[in-house]
């Protein structure tokens, strides 16, 4: 049986005695995983791992991280974890190499030890060549490798991904991705990482837990989830102007259907043998298929199932977004 | 509890040693590095004072005041005092070239009296320095604020460093860098012609480290209090600048406390700036005096104790939210 790494209880977090950010959830995160919190901006995704890296003391539940609490040991749990947070924590007046050992000081590793350590990790995020220029003139990608290294200074049996691709670039997140899986495989480490990137999650992640206002909504690994919405998806339209429910509904293996403007989103297994039977069947009612479309089920399409919409729509406009952040930073500061 | 989880877990914690020594050395060190490698904010936090010194301590030149022609012409009508010998004429343009000559004497004599040196500037810069140490200390320990925006504070919470590091990081860097920035104004008042006493040793220096290290502690731990739970910087600049110049004007910087309205002198009295420009006056251009040294030091003291015991109670209590 695989090891609980880390188990959250009726975890809840409320700013300013009504903002509900984190809505009692319960989770448990396996040995050796990489685990996804995914959901939209506002979620309660950032507050989750703030709460789990001993930043928020949680307003109820509790949650451990390696058999640690993280409110009574709060000390031990810092001592095992390792944290990228979402924001470029480094500081831009220092070298990458003196971020890093500023770093190691704050976990008190022993100098010789620090030194030696922090040339590897520059190395392993390929910084060492830029690791006495200062921070602040360093790209993007560069500052979120960096931070991947000082959050990986003490050989932390936990990491804590914090966004871990926010802002970046198509290639650089990639790459980023790339990096993650490597550091993984090379130290064996539990990864708790939180996106709203749906291919991120698809592409990092072991398990997933879909959150949304503060609440987990459903838990399982990218095939699962998308196994879960039972097939395909089928998308069909018909020249004519009728509805036409009853009749696609009839044929076999398929389990449900929306009208969506006009065209048919049909649910169905095994896709591929289904969709030429519903035009069979349409078309000996004298109807006309004048449009087809067949998806195997994406995270998107979970997304959709879950929370009812799709998560472009969850996410507001960038401006909004700004917003929102600032109301919420208001309350977490407050 | 997961035990065997946990035993895994150990071999991770035994080799982090974090101490407070070690964390504060490293913040500290950080945050000193930081300001050494902008020198343009180095000067600009020299340059106020220093138009201060130069301009209106120079400016106002009070002993000048009482120099002869000053006086201008006075006419002293002649005096005719009656005697057994008979009436004895003193005239007056004696007594007026008499009087222009003692007038600097008496010039002199007030200045002694008043400021306790005979040149106004001596006098200011050494409140020059005082006022340096408090807006130093003040615009440091709001640096908090940008640590907190920037995320730099959380990241350094997440981390098993003493919380007591974190603030103490703070109270030091702005302690180090009023004293330096204060060194620097001592030596420009210095070249500017500040007089020092005649009891004033290379030791004293040590003192008026001492007390700049009391005021500093004390107000940056106020500060700090204050703006750990701000993520904005409006609020304590607003803030800063309200009390900065009453703080400044309510206090022994310019002008003896002892010739201030009586209310003034109440609030003169309270104020930490007092004592501190007391206390360096005493350690540079004041002949010694250990009686109102030791009563400086004490509530300089006091005020350290007293205003930091509080600053970190309140920083420790709203660091973690």
């Amino acid at each position: 049986m695989t090891e609980e790494v880390i188990r959250a209880e009726n975890l809840t977090k409320v700013f300013n005695r009504s903002l509900v950010a984190v809505d009692h959830i319960n989770f448990s995160v396996k040995e050796g995983e990489i685990f996804g919190f995914l959901g939209p901006n506002g979620a309660g995704k950032t507050t989750t791992i703030n709460m789990l890296i001993t930043v928020l003391r949680p307003t109820e539940g509790t949650a451990s991280v390696l058999g640690y609490d993280i409110v009574k040991q709060a000390n031990d749990v810092r001592k095992v974890i390792g944290v990228v947070p979402q924001e470029y924590t480094a500081d831009e007046d220092l070298t990458g190499y003196e971020n890093i050992i500023l770093c190691a000081d704050l976990y008190g590793i022993p100098r010789d030890i620090a030194k030696k350590r922090a040339l590897e990790l520059l190395e392993l995020v390929e910084l060492t060549e830029f690791k006495d220029k200062r921070v602040e003139t360093y790209s993007g990608g560069m500052r979120r490798r960096l931070e991947l290294a000082c959050g990986l200074i003490n050989r932390p049996k936990v990491l804590f991904l914090d966004e871990p691709t926010l802002g970046l670039d198509v290639q650089t997140r990639a790459a980023t991705w790339e990096y993650i899986r490597r550091l993984k495989k090379e130290y064996g480490m539990t990864l708790f990482m939180t996106t709203h990137y749906l291919e991120e999650a698809d592409a990092l992640c072991d398990r997933i837990a879909i959150i949304d206002h503060g609440k987990i909504i459903v838990t399982g690994s990218p095939s699962e989830l998308k196994d879960s919405l039972g097939g395909d998806i089928i998308t069909i339209a018909i020249k004519e102007n009728a509805d036409v429910t009853s009749i696609i509904k009839s044929v076999e293996n398929v389990k449900d259907l929306r009208n969506e403007n006009g065209a048919y989103r049909i649910k169905a297994e095994n896709g591929e043998a289904t969709a030429p039977l519903i035009i069979e069947a349409l078309r000996k009612r004298g109807y006309t298929v004048t449009r087809l479309s067949l998806t195997e089920p994406t995270l998107n399409e979970v997304y959709l199932e879950y929370t009812g919409r799709a998560i472009r729509d969850a996410e507001e406009s960038k401006e909004a977004f700004r917003m929102h952040r600032i109301t919420l930073r208001r309350a977490r500061a407050g | 509890m997961n035990t065997a989880s946990q035993a895994k877990a150990t071999n991770a914690a035994n080799e982090c040693r974090p101490s407070l020594a070690r964390g504060l050395w490293a913040l500290t060190y950080r945050e000193l590095k930081k300001w050494l490698k902008d020198p343009v904010m180095l000067v600009m936090f020299v340059l106020q004072p220093l138009i201060w010194m130069g301009l209106l301590g120079k400016s106002m030149n009070i002993q000048g005041l009482f120099s002869s022609g000053n006086l201008g012409n006075i006419e002293i009508p002649n005096i005719t005092i009656p005697t057994v010998y008979g009436n004895v004429t003193i005239p007056g343009t004696l007594l007026a070239k008499q009087l222009q000559q003692e007038f600097s004497k008496i010039g002199t004599s007030v200045m002694q009296n008043t400021f306790g040196v005979a040149d106004y500037f001596s006098f200011m810069a050494v409140g020059m320095v005082s006022m340096i140490v408090m807006t130093t200390t003040m615009f440091s320990g709001m640096s908090i604020v940008w640590d907190r925006r920037l995320g730099f504070l959380d990241k350094v919470i997440s981390t098993p460093v003493s919380r007591a590091a974190i603030i103490f990081a703070k109270i030091l860097n702005a302690t180090f860098r009023a004293m330096f920035q204060a060194s620097v104004i001592l030596a420009l008042a210095y070249l500017l012609g500040l007089q020092l006493s005649s009891s004033f040793t290379l030791l004293n220096l040590l003192g008026v480290y001492a007390a700049i290290f009391l005021l500093g502690v004390g107000l940056s731990a106020v500060f700090i209090a204050f703006s750990i739970r701000s993520t904005r910087m409006e609020r304590p600049m607003q803030f800063i600048t309200l009390i900065t110049m009453p703080l400044m004007f309510a206090s022994n910087t310019f002008f003896p406390t002892r010739l201030m309205p009586d209310w003034m002198q109440a609030i003169a009295n309270v104020n930490p700036l007092t004592y501190l420009t007391d206390a360096i006056r005493r350690l540079t251009i004041l002949p010694l005096d250990a009686s109102s040294l030791i009563w400086d030091f004490t509530y300089l003291g006091l005020f350290a104790a007293v205003l930091a015991s509080i600053g970190i109670v309140l920083s420790w209590r709203y660091l973690t939210r």
